[in-house]
């Protein structure tokens, strides 16, 4: 059986065979051994490396979008909330026709091109996994009808969150600003970081300025992945700091106010507490809807905003550069009276205009007031005199009393874009316009005309200082104490000054006005009380009307404002012909609750179309916070 | 120690269990380490698998047919198999031309042919078909064989050999080679023959580089440097080191291994099981499963030096070694030691063929053990 070889020897055949046995044993257990020893390398001297590898591969981090705070009025009446919101989501490895799934979801959603068209953009550049947005604030029925067809969408999520809301829509939008989706330009100013979850964040006004308190700080969430990167489960989380919310010093009610009594005016309400700076109310008209621009505003919606002849994007009262007008007498008269070209009985006579000597030229006063003295000229609104005023001081002398008052430059408010206006002076016009000064500008100039602008918000900040006895007033509009930055760098065009972060101050931007004589304060504030309440008085209007003592200048502005490259429309010229009407006023005169500055576009006169408003306002205010008792007070 | 115990236990002969095994002719201390070895695999499975207990029946019933053909391997008598040597290689290869002239495709190679009630993979057969003729070849004369007769026999190995490795199917090719091989160097292949293969083998190389295909040489180039194709061929070795190296000293514990389970481990279940094994039960889990492995091959070099013919010797001991290497291959495949070649953990991958292959020469093991003639020793 074993073979027919004679020769064989079974035993050492066997022998044979048991040693190479052995041998491949042995073999064997090297071969182990080295196995062993790879592992050992690999799951012991090298395990950090792989468990590290081995978590890269596993963990993603999420980060989590934190609320945004609140904004309330000073009453604690919200101004800005967050909604519960459903935005409907494709995510673009579950979606097997994306076609079809479109059209099949038309009958359930309203979407128009645009939306797909950013939805396929966004739909190359989503991380895997990752649900592209095709529709925001889906109404309640929609999410109903989707909800109950869910299954024939597979890839097509509703996901709840949160979206900015304005309740009030148009009020106080130019104070407010608002939301809109993050954009690569945002995201060069902010920490990318703390808005990796983040969609939106404020383009404008306070929703801009605040950014930083608003925002708060993401949360982060480890979570593991599968290969293919979607999320299985949530490893932990770090839940977001919520923004604070803010309180302003506006005024809903006040606000709303103001701007129903704009009404369809294109014009500017500004009102302070003089005592602060506290700003109650900040109105531009028209407005526009800033829940609008919070989830993409579409492109026509925005060409009619931005191309309406009425600018309602337009902050007119932190960026409308008007001519101050008459307002500006009772600062020109105390800078006569500090510099003794004046006496509070000098009296002038009035013919109706004013001529420089030796030259022809008739500077035109709106009526011949006849005999006036300085009260007079500030209560009537005598230009004569304050031509011949501006004559006496010199232009550079008046130019550097007015800024004093914070006129030419920025106030300090915090809200982003606020213009610096312009009071002029011979040296501004070498360095600008290459030519010398002409006496005959300051004649105008005298009476707030020619080069000179100022914003509503720095008429009324002027005001309050003029209410104060010189005691300068930042204006405000955040109300809560504590160190709060606040950007106030513009998001569009602004001035070159660049990124500027100021720390909130309240320090006035002006150092206090120190009269020699503190009572030509007195003396000025009577005049301006007589505006209200003289029998001569341009305003004596709403003297009569309000139970209050109202110190006002009206204000006549000769320069229309048709923006640069609009269009010459022969309907709307006559219109824009006329003068912006302008009142500044504040009250009660003689312990001062509330400094108001009203622009009325092409109004007309300051007495007929301003003068009302601010009284109004003014009425409406101390009637809601009657100021305490007074035994003189009470004095109209 | 267990495993002492069971060698001691199946020694005493006295339970009634051991004694049923003794009368189906299997050899308990070689099936205690099998079981061990498949039930590790069904643990592994069931967490690679995603705790799919369908994966796991499936298994199941292939490692019963398995059990059932190496209990039918047992009662075969060696003398048979002897007989039946030549013509089962002779069949083989006819069965593999056809592959070739014939066969079915399956992931880029011809390894089926479809005999209507089943496919079947010829090529799987000659690994235990080539270490029969082998033994036989060799067996039939004296020890060690001539010159002569290992070139003979060399052409036996080889012909089928290059028919499997045409297929293409390298890793069964690799493993009917060593089959073949492990017959001659047992039946005490002179060593300066060996060298001499060893040189003429290095010598080969070149020419081996021009005629392999071009998936084998990017596997070749992948092994030496995984991590120059990280997504591509590299990307199998270089996740299966992270899952074992990840896996550290105790491992993450079983149903927790995030490389296997969340995707980044590719071929969990079939040829990188082992990486899940790895990860989930660390360097201790594997050291002991690398431990039974070699407690099997010992128990099966130990019966192949008890048989009592040079053909029961060489068939036993050759197919022993078989399974070692099957266990090389792929763990050395696994820890970035050796290229990716298609071979599985015996007796833990998924997959019907190689379990029953692998069941199959363990009952001839065991037949050739438990069909000694009863003479005194």
């Amino acid at each position: 059986m074993a073979g027919s070889d004679r020769l064989r020897d079974y035993e050492r055949e066997a022998g044979l065979y048991r040693r190479r046995a052995v041998v491949a044993g042995l073999g064997a257990l090297v071969v182990v051994l080295v196995l062993v020893g790879r592992l050992f390398h690999l799951q012991y001297l090298s395990h950090q490396h792989y468990a590290t590898l081995s978590d890269n591969n596993r963990m993603r981090i999420e980060a989590i979008a934190p609320t945004r705070g609140l904004i309330r009025d000073r009453d604690g009446r919200v101004l800005a909330e967050n909604l519960p919101s459903f935005t409907l989501e494709l995510v673009p490895e579950r979606v097997e026709d994306l076609e079809a799934t479109l059209e099949r979801l038309r009958s359930f959603v309203d979407f128009d091109t645009a939306d797909v068209e950013r939805l396929r953009r966004a739909w190359r550049r989503a991380r895997p996994f990752e649900g592209v947005p095709l529709r925001f604030q889906l109404s309640r029925e929609a999410v109903a009808r989707l909800s109950v067809n869910r299954h024939r969408f597979p890839g097509v999520d509703i996901v709840a969150g949160l979206t900015r809301h304005y309740p009030w829509g148009r009020t106080g939008v130019h104070a407010l600003g608002y939301v809109g989706r993050l954009d690569e330009g945002d995201l060069q100013r902010l920490d990318p970081r703390s808005y990796r979850a983040t969609s939106h964040v404020g383009k404008n006004g306070i929703e801009y300025a605040y950014e930083e308190v608003l925002h708060g700080d993401p949360g982060v969430r480890r979570v593991e992945v599968n290969v293919e990167g979607r999320v299985l489960r949530v490893l932990d989380e770090e839940a977001p700091v919520p923004g604070e919310d803010i309180q302003l010093t506006l005024d809903l009610g006040l606000q709303r106010f103001a701007e129903r009594m704009l009404g369809s005016e294109d014009g500017a309400v500004v009102a302070l507490d003089p005592r602060d700076g506290a700003v109650l109310a900040l109105a531009s008209a028209p407005g526009f809807d800033p829940n609008l621009f919070v989830n993409g505003i579409g492109r026509d919606t925005y060409a009619a905003l931005r191309d309406s002849p009425h600018r309602p994007l337009f902050n007119r009262a932190i960026r409308g550069q008007y001519p101050p007008g008459s307002t500006i007498k009772p600062i020109i008269a105390l800078n006569g009276l500090e510099r003794k070209a004046r006496d509070r009985d000098e009296t002038i006579h009035c013919r109706g205009y004013f001529t420089l000597e030796g030259r022809s030229r008739r500077y035109r006063d709106w009526k011949a007031h006849g005999e006036v003295d300085l009260g007079d000229a500030i209560s009537q609104s005598c230009d004569v005199m304050f031509y011949d005023l501006a004559m006496d001081l010199g232009m550079t002398e008046m130019a550097d009393f007015l800024r004093k008052f914070g006129l030419g430059q920025p106030t300090g408010i915090d809200l982003p874009g606020e213009r610096d206006g312009l009071i002029p002076d011979p040296e501004w016009k070498r360095r600008n316009r290459g030519e010398p000064w002409y006496s005959g500008e300051t004649v105008i100039h005298g009476i707030g005309q020619g080069y000179m602008q100022a914003t509503p918000l720095q008429l009324a900040t002027a005001t309050a200082q003029i209410a104060n006895h010189g005691r300068p007033v930042r204006p405000y509009l955040l109300a809560e104490t504590g160190p709060v930055e606040a950007r106030t760098d513009a998001g569009e065009d602004v001035p070159a000054d660049g990124d500027v972060v100021v720390a909130r101050a309240r320090e006035p931007v002006v150092e206090p006005v120190d009269l020699t004589v503190e009572t030509d304060w007195d003396f000025v504030i009577d005049a301006m009380v007589g505006v209200t309440e003289g029998e001569h008085g341009t305003a004596r209007a709403i003297g009569w009307e309000s139970p209050h003592t109202i110190a006002g200048k009206t204000g006549t502005a000769q320069v229309f404002s048709i923006a640069q490259g609009e269009e010459y429309d022969a309907e709307a010229i006559a219109k824009q012909l006329r003068d912006h009407a302008l009142f500044i006023a504040f009250a009660p005169a003689m312990a001062p609750r509330i400094a108001v500055a009203v622009v009325v576009e092409n109004g007309g006169s300051g007495s007929g179309t301003a003068a009302p408003i601010a009284q109004k306002l003014i009425d409406r205010w101390l009637e809601e916070h009657p100021p305490p008792e007074r035994e003189d007070d009470n004095g109209g | 120690m267990v495993d002492d115990g069971g060698f001691s236990g199946a020694r005493g002969g006295g339970a009634p269990l051991t004694r049923l095994l003794l009368a189906l002719r299997v050899d308990p201390p070689l099936l205690l380490g099998i079981l061990a070895i498949a039930a590790v695999g069904m643990v592994v499975l069931y967490s690679s698998g995603g705790e799919s207990t369908e994966l796991l029946v499936q298994q199941a019933v292939r490692f019963g047919i398995g059990l059932f053909v190496m209990l039918v391997a047992a009662q075969i008598p060696p003398r048979n198999l002897r007989l039946w040597s030549p013509w089962l290689f002779v069949a083989g290869l006819g069965l593999l031309v056809w592959v070739l002239v014939a066969g079915e495709m399956g992931g880029g190679a011809k390894r089926w042919i479809d005999l209507g009630v089943a496919t079947v993979q010829p090529s799987e057969a000659m690994k235990i078909a080539v270490p029969m003729m082998v033994a036989w070849y060799l067996g039939d004369r004296a020890m060690p064989p001539s010159f002569g007769r290992v070139l003979v026999a060399g052409a036996l190995i080889m012909t089928p050999v290059a028919l499997v490795a045409y297929q293409p199917d390298l890793g069964t090719a690799l493993l009917i080679a060593s089959a073949g091989a492990f017959g001659l160097f047992l039946a005490g292949l002179r060593w300066r023959l060996m060298l001499g293969a060893l040189v003429v083998g290095a010598a080969l190389i070149p020419v081996g580089w021009h005629l392999m295909y071009d998936y084998q040489r990017r596997r070749v180039l992948t092994f030496l440097d995984p991590e120059s194709d990280p997504l591509g061929a590299g990307y199998h070795i270089i996740q299966s080191k992270i899952a074992v190296g990840s896996g550290g000293l105790y491992g993450k514990g079983w149903l927790n291994g995030t490389q296997s389970r969340l995707d980044f481990l590719p071929e969990r279940s079939t040829d990188f099981i082992f990486a899940v094994f790895g990860e989930e039960f660390g360097f201790f889990g594997g050291s002991l499963l690398l431990f039974l492995y070699l407690c099997v091959v010992g128990r099966a070099l130990y019966i192949s030096a008890e048989a009592q013919d040079s053909f029961g010797r060489l068939l036993a001991g050759s197919l022993a070694l078989t399974f070692f290497v099957y266990v090389m291959v792929n763990i050395g495949m696994v820890i970035g030691l050796l290229p990716v070649v298609g071979v599985p953990l015996p007796l833990v991958s998924y997959g019907g063929t190689s379990m029953v292959t692998l069941l199959g020469a363990f009952g001839i093991i065991m037949s050739i053990h438990s069909h000694k003639r009863l003479l005194a020793p």
